[in-house]
């Protein structure tokens, strides 16, 4: 690991000013899980470059495609991608309505141009960033498993960059532990914000080595299209290994904190919905077990799995953490 | 019989939407919900028709009740059936597991089996053979009435107690289901039926003293 790590570490003296970058063992915390990443390539979630629009539904057959482009249908784990007709059309998504089927008809007129996301808090280079700017970012598509904590999940293609790339422009102090996240408050154009049994505007939050971890995206398009809408458009956090969530939509602000941020689920009942909430079929939900998953449109049930499948990329990060405690 | 009718629209509705594809995305929690659904309201309509009479003195929902019962009997059926069978694909273990561990499925079960013993001893036979204990047998109903609403209050992403979250469905039946068990009571019955007769009687002086004026 050390030669890998050693063409990171940046001599003090090159550093200015002193202080606001990371702590040294922080950034070679960072560069370890980044190089780790690296290495875990060979079994992780399928990731390309978007060179050609995918297809909309799995029935339709995809336009011409170029020799050097690859058209994936599956995730890593040979499980197939949910039609576009699927995701758009079942949506948790109470700042509009508590009925999953009916919010693609409620977000017709959602503005989501022109678009800011505030990205500030304990960084260096806090920055108000347009939706246009945040585009420019090396996008990328990357098929995961989105596990909903009411026990069903789907297998969606999104496209978008990874935090970590927006977060090392920010540039986090030493003293940040925390990501927190914030969705749009406009009771005009999201009219479910209006109901006094939540506590909107809809907020959540990351450790930060969460944050940083490869897996985790800013999503801005789904299958090579712009976000729809109802997928929480324009840009919306995707953290696969969690229940689903945590993958806050229509994102205006991203703060680096040292308290942990309050989330909203939690907010709402803190012995069901933990600040963590990693996928685990070890810790059920007081009220409904984990254990099994429906995916959406198929006929049985399935075994959840650890982390969401995604284990063997993210369970160092719970190393030594009870997480029936830390749930 | 306009009960029948009533009896068949869920069923109806829930095959309707099957062919015609309006099941959504996820069709058996769809139907699953339904189902249920369906029990609950022929479960609150089977204990509205007394208050209902106690109210209105409107009398012709009184020999319908025993249908209206077996209705939500027959919709719990189905409910359970979709549970077990297409949802967890009659995996005997499984469902053997969640009942036993997982709250909101033992007090749905609980309120089934409550609801199998009123339908089972519904029939005339049995009221005639236990005229004595039947009726209070059938004060079951009302407990089954509360578990029910708590099973749906537990199967949704909120909390009852503090009034959070996507609750409101389950707290306004339960508010529904508590106001018609209120009005059973003997005081608030006897008080309601009094002030229904006066204000007969004021209508019926008022009308005789309009004649005896012309």
């Amino acid at each position: 690991m050390e030669p890998q790590l050693k063409h990171l570490e940046i001599p003090s003296s090159e550093i200015t000013p002193e202080g606001l970058f990371l702590s040294r063992r922080d950034w070679l915390k960072v560069a370890g899980i980044v190089s780790a990443g690296a290495l875990l390539a060979a079994c992780s979630p399928k990731l390309r470059r978007i060179t050609e629009t995918g297809p909309t539904s799995r029935n339709l057959t995809p336009s011409p495609v170029p020799e050097n482009a690859q058209v994936l249908t599956t995730d890593e784990l040979g499980d197939s991608i949910n039609t576009f007709d699927e995701i758009t059309n079942y949506n948790n998504y109470y700042e509009f309505s508590t009925a999953k089927n009916a919010v693609s008809s409620l977000v017709k007129d959602f503005n989501t141009i022109p678009w800011t996301v505030e990205v500030g808090g304990l960084v260096e280079n806090p920055k108000t960033w347009s939706i246009e700017e945040l585009l420019e970012l090396d996008q990328k598509e990357r098929i995961y498993r989105l596990r909903c904590v009411e026990a069903w999940s789907m297998v969606i293609p999104w496209t978008g960059f990874q935090l970590s790339d927006l977060l090392m422009k920010a540039l986090p102090l030493g003293s940040a532990r925390y990501v927190e996240f914030t969705t749009l408050s406009d009771k005009k154009q999201m009219p479910g914000q209006g109901n006094p049994l939540y506590p909107w505007p809809y907020t959540e939050g990351l450790r930060l080595d969460e944050a940083m971890q490869r897996l985790t995206i800013l999503a801005t398009g789904l299958y090579g299209k712009p976000l729809p809408s109802q997928d929480g458009a324009p840009l919306r956090l995707v953290v696969p290994w969690k229940y689903g969530f945590k993958s806050i939509k229509a994102i205006v602000r991203i703060r680096l904190t040292e308290e942990r941020p309050q989330t909203f689920w939690n907010i709402i009942a803190p012995d069901e919905y933990g600040f963590y909430s990693n996928v685990n079929p070890n810790v059920d939900h007081p009220r409904w077990s984990q254990k099994t998953e429906r995916r959406i449109g198929e006929l049985e049930r399935r075994d959840t799995l650890m982390f969401n499948g995604y284990e063997s990329e993210v369970s160092a990060l719970y190393k030594g953490m009870d997480l029936s405690q830390d749930y | 019989m306009f009960v029948h009718l009533a009896g068949a629209l869920p069923l109806a509705a829930i095959v309707f939407s099957a062919l015609t594809g309006r099941l959504g995305v996820n069709p058996i929690q769809e139907i699953e919900q339904q189902l249920g659904r369906a029990a609950l309201y022929f479960l609150v309509a089977s204990l509205a028709v007394t208050p209902v009479y106690t109210v209105t003195g409107w009398q012709a929902l009184l020999p319908r009740r025993r249908a209206l019962g077996l209705y939500s009997f027959f919709y719990a059926c189905l409910h359970l059936l979709t549970f077990a069978g297409l949802d967890y694909s009659f995996n005997i273990p499984q469902i053997l597991n969640l009942l036993t561990q997982k709250r909101y499925i033992f007090v749905g079960s609980l309120a089934f089996l409550l609801l199998l013993l009123l339908a089972v001893t519904s029939f005339d036979y049995f009221i005639r053979r236990m005229p004595m204990i039947w009726k209070r047998l059938h004060w079951i109903v009302y407990p089954t009435g509360v578990l029910a609403i708590i099973h749906f209050a537990w199967a949704r992403k909120g909390t009852l107690m503090q009034l959070r979250g996507d609750i409101i469905q389950p707290f306004l039946w339960g508010i529904l289901l508590f106001t018609l068990l209120v009005l059973r009571l003997p005081p608030l019955r006897k008080a309601i039926f009094q002030l229904r007769q006066r204000i007969l009687v004021r209508r019926s002086t008022h009308r005789s003293r309009e004649t005896s004026k012309v």
